[in-house]
């Protein structure tokens, strides 16, 4: 099915001189797609040439429109010798195949090359004509949307989510075949960008038809990573989650039948705004509620179960479009078996109980694999109203089951969103990692890389069983990632451990369809306090407590429940009644990769946590290697975690959001780096402080020295409580009526090593069986350890940050935001290095850096870093390089301590009277800059050109005057899923780059510093370039993902490679779009209008 | 352990002020870092010397990278490279142009050749700024001066097209551009007492007065060189001083007006003659280039100083030019009335602007 692209190539400008004699040049551009070729005339002598060439049409195939991107190359025309390249643009013409996103892409690129930097711009218009209906268009895989965004993005609501996707392709690098050898670099970079957009493009095309084949038509959460494995090649992955979205828009309110997902066959459930009916009597939310599933009763529910209704409000019942979702497992054709298949779980509830000691071989390719999991979080589901006793067991039991009856029959259950819909998530596990160390070779046949597919369903499988051992179905959060070094590859995936709602999954499996239905309404998907979010609580709370299900507390601690029996523990675990509905059992602390889901309940503001942790390895070649990097990995998860749970009970937190782990193999070493936000919930217990004990109490000097020690931990953590605003109501033993009186630590790691035996070592976490959480100090490292603990500095006055997109007890955002990246390559430079010094030298690193952040940004106060996002790599022997990338996001401080649950009427107030502020600040700058309007005005230059009627003899500097005031156009940049005060009303497309640079003549480019300070900035410049093009004034869900630099100073040499990702989105302020009047009813249980979009 | 690469790149460009004041004042980093440490910046920010250090040199490669884009200030606007707020840029331009009065005077009026920038040491040493910012100063004049040099239009208006400045820098940079191409001579030990800004407000007269683009706005140059035309027919006043009639009358008209209003009538009286052949010489003087960059040094030498010497006030000086240009028309056999005004305007307005009391 062909397609037209037209490309008009209409000039450019700041070219540079390629004639040293004229001081000019004479450029014309080459515009390639595919194997086809078009150029323009040579405009002649001149630095801003008017090309205005005609249209330049392609006829082509729609998968070489997704695999290919358009070239244009810009290159001065020399009568004598070859014509010298300027430059290329590199054009991803994928926004233009999708209906809703950009339509044309026109503007100014800069002219890049690879050794040369940004050389000039040009302007090009793109357009593509598609020859095909919607219906022959919905076959291939060009309709379906990426993006990067981990949640549901706001202009949209997900109809249904089918689940996991997952592509990878392999090639050989380049940078690595013998042609190498004879060409030049820039031919040898230029190759390698090519064949990178060559290879997402197919990915992502890849990635659409398996998207199709689910029916979905789209994918959130949209990773995709370059593994440069060098000599065996070069691999790019990609996972996702495939969702079928719908746009909200004006017409939101209409029934939803006009969505795509009438395709599918369940068109009553388009109408059924309620699909909760297993119980269909009134009765009390008490224990034995009995669960009835009876497939034919679960089928006539629609009319039969009024009284569970959550949504059967009038209002609700006005608007039947009954936002939902179906969860939508990927493998339908099991579908008949169904109802058997409930009654098969229903009498068989035990096997997935204990599957955590199953450990799973890999018998060729893997030569060695060690994995993990970590019950951080230890959890047991909550039975409805306080009756978490043995009644409660089978129930339990067979609603498990049912929920992972219906996500096992996919083959992974995972979902790469970090935030949901309230409702959406019932229960936490705790975090589940993976890792397998491999080595590489070359990948044979580039066309079948089932070495790395199975590689990576190996981890994934281990995922699997993780997040069931700890009694849950799905997996949340999720992410993969490689350390390479050498021949080594370190694989590692991680994610949450989650329960879904059941009540959303179960009535598909009952009618022997495999269709899974979640139901909200669709405003919640956006993050921070939407107005009428309150108001939909007391809805679900209603129906749940008449459901007598699982269900989300009223009290927003229901994900903290554990997910698992009590009595039926994987492992040993230490709870306590839930400190907010004193119902059911939390776990003392809670780790997870997700972001902190809007409905919890937040004492304080959170911060920052970062575990850092080296350590030295020998040298050593091939299997000896990764042998020896595998006996060192359970060591350093054990570290990392201790150090996470020190530093949070040093925060006085008791949960952990946005974990990360990261370990980065070096030649020589290892580094562990973990960042996650702590926060201290409500729900769970106070955290016990920090109790350090030596091993020789007989010692006077010691003695005191310990309990110095002791003091300043606790000044401390009282510091830091008052630091973060954490002071929770002391609530009385009785009132928990928790039996057991004193908070404990205990966690567990539980190592799975498939490669010797089935032997399961297990790591005890909780230091033996000490009442407080018991810091020893029996020998220097230890003592190393407590300091480390104490050095962390706080960030300075009016700092925060959290590697999270949202910052509880923040709210009130200002529309000044600053993302940044920040790049630091350390020498370490004694020879002798121990673990020690080594620990010493990273955490200075990371800790110094971050200190240059708040002294950077201070003008920004009072100011958050939000999803600060830190990167190790280890280019070289005793080389560390950290990357960050952050957003600085400006408060207003006055609101600072409001609740994150803004009564509609107040928040509007708020925003009213901050827009003030800003009406307020414009004249000000103003005044204070009376430059910037003066010079420029256009009146004054069109009363320049009436004064001098010689206009056109000096038409070139006429022209300038006219285009200052069309200067270019911001585009925001920001790591996060929104840009605060302002709406997103439509996504353009996804923004994926890949940018290599190489210079000769490193010390004239300033160095390193030089060199990459220059190259990073040229990056930003390319992403804005091509959002702007796009139409679009932001990049939201921005990450670099790769930044590789390799120098060699004594031959002047350096080169870099960048690969960073986006959605580029129009936004419009807050305040430009209260101008349109909202919908009246907006306040109550129509949270679309809230999340909707009102301008479109 | 060592940091061989300490980078901060934001999407928004961070331009810190002071830094960049000290970047433009030629300062190393070493010497920022210790002019920052002494303005208490760390107790402030609770930071520490490297973390200044770092950012220092992040500070100085931004504006070394800025730097290129500064010598065309309509580039900067365009460039897609560092995202600046539309006010950061024109503050960014405004600094980079701006320039010290101390070196201003030692290089207004002369030729902007190699062979000045030759001199640029002794400059530096003698107004304590920095070599590198005396090169950034004179290589700006120089630059601004290639640009419009040959150009049509208004010189103000021509500067600020192309170098996007302020209203107020603009007028400065044409007076530099104008006294450059006269090569007005300001350095003589008597011109000492002179600020740039006088100089600034006299070339600005002149421009407006004695150019071509004064009677015609088509012209190439039109507001760089003087109206050689003009100056020709200058030699027309000598009547003023050549014809004896002529001059008693003149000074009658002069002195019966003035009576009881200056207070120094009797000096006056005196001197009348002295002045007025004064006044009218340099006029008749003009065609040629040699006196043209006398001028300045002429009318202190003729003018200021004798009045001066005799304690005249502003005021005296105001009354006496004015009386003096305008009894020039009730002088009947004087005929040269446009002449006169176009010469005597300036002349006027540029000695009130240098007769400091």
């Amino acid at each position: 099915m062909p397609g037209k692209l037209k490309v008009k190539i209409v000039a450019g400008r700041h070219l540079p001189v390629m004639d040293r004699a004229s001081d000019l040049t004479d450029a014309f551009v080459e515009v390639k797609f595919g194997n086809t070729t078009f150029k323009t005339d040579v405009y002649p002598k001149s630095l801003n040439p008017q090309w205005n060439s005609e249209w330049f049409k392609f006829e082509v195939d729609d998968e070489d429109l997704q695999d290919e991107p358009l070239q244009i190359t810009v290159l001065d025309h020399d009568t004598y010798s070859a014509n010298d390249a300027i430059g290329k643009v590199y054009i991803d013409i994928d926004p233009l195949l999708y209906s809703e996103a950009a339509t044309v892409i026109s503007g100014w690129f800069p002219i890049y090359d690879t050794i040369h930097g940004i050389r000039g711009e040009i302007n090009v218009v793109v357009k593509v004509d598609l020859f095909n209906d919607l219906n022959r268009f919905r076959q291939s895989s060009c309709g379906v949307k990426f993006f990067c965004t981990t949640s549901i993005p706001k202009c949209y609501r997900a109809v249904v989510i089918h689940g996991f996707v997952e592509e990878l392709v392999v090639n050989e690098d380049p940078e690595y075949q013998w042609i190498d050898r004879i060409r030049t670099p820039r031919a040898s970079n230029e190759a390698r960008q090519r064949l990178i957009s060559l290879m997402s493009g197919e990915l992502q095309r890849k990635i659409g038809l398996k998207v199709l084949e689910m029916r979905g038509n789209a994918v959130v959460g949209y990773l995709q990573c370059f593994d440069l494995e060098g000599e065996s090649g070069l691999v790019v992955r990609a996972i996702g989650t495939a969702c079928t979205l719908d746009k909200i828009s004006n017409t939101a309110f209409l029934p939803a039948c006009n969505s795509p997902s009438k395709e599918m066959k369940e068109i009553p459930f388009n109408e059924d705004p309620n699909p909760n009916t297993h119980s269909s009597g009134p009765s009390t939310p008490l224990k034995n509620q009995t669960y009835s599933f009876s497939p034919s009763k679960s089928y006539s529910r629609q009319s039969s179960s009024s009284d569970t209704d959550l949504s059967l409000t009038p209002k609700t019942a006005s608007s039947p479009q009954g936002p939902r979702i179906f969860l939508f497992p990927s493998s339908p054709t099991l579908s008949c078996g169904s109802p058997h298949l409930n009654k098969s779980c229903l009498l068989f509830p035990g096997p997935s109980l204990n599957p955590l000691h199953s450990s799973h071989v890999s018998p060729v390719v893997l030569r060695k694999s060690v994995s993990f999991t970590e019950e951080l979080l230890l959890a047991a589901s909550g039975m409805g109203s306080g009756s978490a006793g043995k009644e409660g067991g089978p129930f339990k039991a067979l609603l498990r089951q049912q929920t992972q009856t219906a996500l096992e029959q996919r083959e992974f259950p995972f979902f790469t969103l970090t935030a949901f819909p309230p409702g959406f998530l019932v229960h936490v596990g705790g975090v589940v990692s993976a890792r397998s160390v491999k080595l590489l070779d070359r990948i044979h046949n580039p066309d079948e890389p089932e070495t790395r597919d199975a590689w990576w369903a190996e981890i994934r499988q281990e995922i699997k069983s993780h997040a069931k051992a700890l009694g849950c179905h799905a997996v949340v959060g999720y992410s993969e990632s490689t350390s390479i070094c050498e021949e080594v590859c370190i694989l590692s995936a991680s994610g949450t451990a989650a329960v879904l709602n059941p009540r959303f999954l179960q009535d598909g499996t009952m009618e022997g369809c495999l269709e899974q239905r979640l139901s909200w309404q669709p405003g919640f998907f956006s993050i921070g306090s939407e107005k009428g979010e309150v108001d939909f609580f007391p809805q679900n709370q209603d129906s749940s407590s008449l459901l007598g299900t699982e269900e989300t507390s009223p009290l927003g601690c229901g994900f903290c429940h554990i997910p698992y029996d009590e009595l039926n523990m994987p492992f040993p675990a230490h709870l306590t009644y839930c400190y907010n509905c004193r119902k059911q059992k939390v776990p003392d602390v809670l780790f997870t990769t997700i972001d902190l889901p809007t409905e919890a309940m937040v004492i304080g503001k959170g911060c920052l946590i970062q575990a850092r942790l080296c350590r030295l390895k020998k040298k050593a070649q091939a299997e000896a290697n990764a042998t020896s990097i595998s006996n060192l990995l359970p060591f350093m998860e054990y570290e990392v975690h201790t150090q996470l749970m020190n530093k949070l009970k040093l925060k006085g937190m008791n949960a952990l959001f946005g974990l990360r782990i990261q370990i980065t193999v070096g030649e020589n070493m290892l580094m562990g780096l973990a960042s996650a936000t702590g926060v201290y919930l409500t729900a769970l217990p106070t955290p016990g402080g920090i109790q350090i004990a030596g091993k020789t109490p007989n010692d006077g000097t010691y003695e005191q020295h310990i309990s110095h020690m002791q003091k300043k931990i606790n000044d401390t953590i009282a510091k830091n409580k008052e630091l973060y605003d954490i002071n929770p109501p002391e609530i009385p033993e009785e009132i928990i009526g928790s039996p057991f009186p004193e908070p404990r630590q205990r966690s567990r790691l539980l190592r799975s090593q498939s490669e010797s035996s089935d032997e399961v070592m297990e790591l005890d976490l909780s230091h033996g069986k000490k009442d407080a959480f018991v810091l020893e100090i029996d020998d220097t490292d230890a003592m190393e350890d407590v300091h480390s603990l104490l050095t962390d500095v706080p960030p300075p006055p009016g700092f925060y940050s959290c590697n999270t997109e949202i910052m509880p007890g923040i709210n009130n955002w200002t529309s000044d935001i600053q993302m940044f990246t920040s790049v630091r390559v350390s020498r370490l430079s004694n020879i002798n290095l121990t673990n020690q010094t080594l620990n010493k030298n990273f955490n200075d690193l990371c800790e110094n850096l971050l200190k240059s952040l708040y002294f950077k940004l201070r003008s920004m106060i009072p100011c958050c870093l939000c999803h600060v996002n830190f990167t190790v790599a280890l280019p070289e022997d005793e080389v560390i390089q950290v990357t960050v990338t952050a957003v600085a996001i400006t408060f207003d401080k006055n609101q600072a301590l409001q609740t994150s649950k803004v009564p509609a009427a107040e928040k509007t107030l708020q925003r009213a009277s901050t827009d003030n502020e800003e009406q307020l600040q414009f004249p000000l700058e103003l005044c204070s800059d009376p430059l910037v309007s003066q010079p420029f005005s256009p009146a004054k230059a069109a009363s320049l050109d009436k004064a001098s009627p010689l206009a056109e003899g000096h038409l070139r500097h006429r022209s300038i005057p006219s285009c200052t005031n069309s200067s270019v156009s911001v585009v925001k940049m920001t790591p996060l899923s929104f840009i605060p005060r302002a709406k997103i009303t439509k996504y353009l497309g996804i923004i994926n780059m890949f940018f290599i640079r190489e210079t000769t003549s490193l010390r004239e480019e300033g160095g390193v510093s030089g060199f990459l300070h220059a190259f990073i900035a040229e990056v930003f410049a390319m992403v804005r370039a091509h959002v702007a093009a796009l139409g679009g004034n932001a990049v939201v869900s921005y990450i670099m993902k790769q930044c590789v630099f390799m120098e060699n100073p004594n031959k002047n040499q350096a080169q870099c490679l960048i690969n960073v990702s986006g959605d580029a989105v129009i936004v419009v302020r807050e305040s430009e779009l209260e101008m349109v009047p909202v919908q009246p009813s907006a306040p109550v249980s129509q949270p679309t209008s809230a999340g909707g979009d009102v301008t479109t | 352990m060592t940091n061989d690469l300490d980078i901060f790149v934001g999407n928004t460009t961070l331009i810190d002020e002071d830094v960049y004041r000290l970047w433009l004042d030629g300062f190393s980093v070493s010497d920022a870092v210790t002019l920052r440490l002494r303005s208490g910046i760390l107790e402030q920010t609770g930071a520490t010397v490297d973390v200044l250090q770092s950012d220092t040199m992040d500070h100085y490669r931004t504006f070394h990278m800025l730097e290129r884009l500064l010598h065309t200030p309509s580039k900067l606007i365009h460039q897609l490279h560092f995202q600046i707020p539309p006010s950061r840029q024109a503050m960014l331009i405004e600094r980079y142009y701006a320039f010290d009065e101390s070196f201003v005077r030692e290089v207004l009026g002369k030729k902007l050749s190699k062979g000045t920038k030759k001199d640029l040491d002794d400059i530096s040493t003698k107004t304590n700024i920095t070599l590198k910012s005396c090169r950034r100063q004179f290589d700006n004049f120089k630059r601004v001066f290639k640009v419009v040099e040959e150009m049509r239009g208004s010189l103000v208006e021509n500067i600020q097209q192309h170098f996007l400045l302020s209203d107020r820098l603009a007028r400065y940079y044409a007076a530099i551009v104008f006294f450059a191409n006269s090569r007005f001579e300001t350095g003589k030990k008597k011109l000492q007492f002179l600020t740039f800004e006088d100089f600034a407000y006299c070339a600005e007269q002149m421009i407006e007065n004695w150019t071509l683009g004064a009677v015609d706005s088509n012209v190439d140059d039109m507001d760089v060189d003087l109206d050689k035309e003009f100056l020709q027919e200058l030699k027309e006043l000598k009547v003023l001083i050549a014809d004896k009639d002529l001059l008693d009358v003149h000074k009658s008209l002069v002195c019966t007006s003035l009576r009881g209003k200056i207070s120094v009538y009797n000096e006056m009286e005196a001197n009348f003659k002295n002045l007025s052949r004064a006044l009218v010489n340099i006029a008749s003087k003009l065609t040629h280039n040699k006196d043209v960059r006398d001028f300045f040094i002429d009318l202190v030498e003729k003018f200021i100083e004798p009045c001066k010497s005799d304690k005249w006030t502003l005021n005296d000086v105001r009354l006496f030019l004015t009386q003096y240009m305008t009894s020039a028309h009730t002088v009947d056999a004087f005929r040269h009335q446009a002449l006169w005004d176009r010469y005597m305007n300036t002349i006027k307005s540029c000695l009130l602007k240098m007769y400091h009391d």
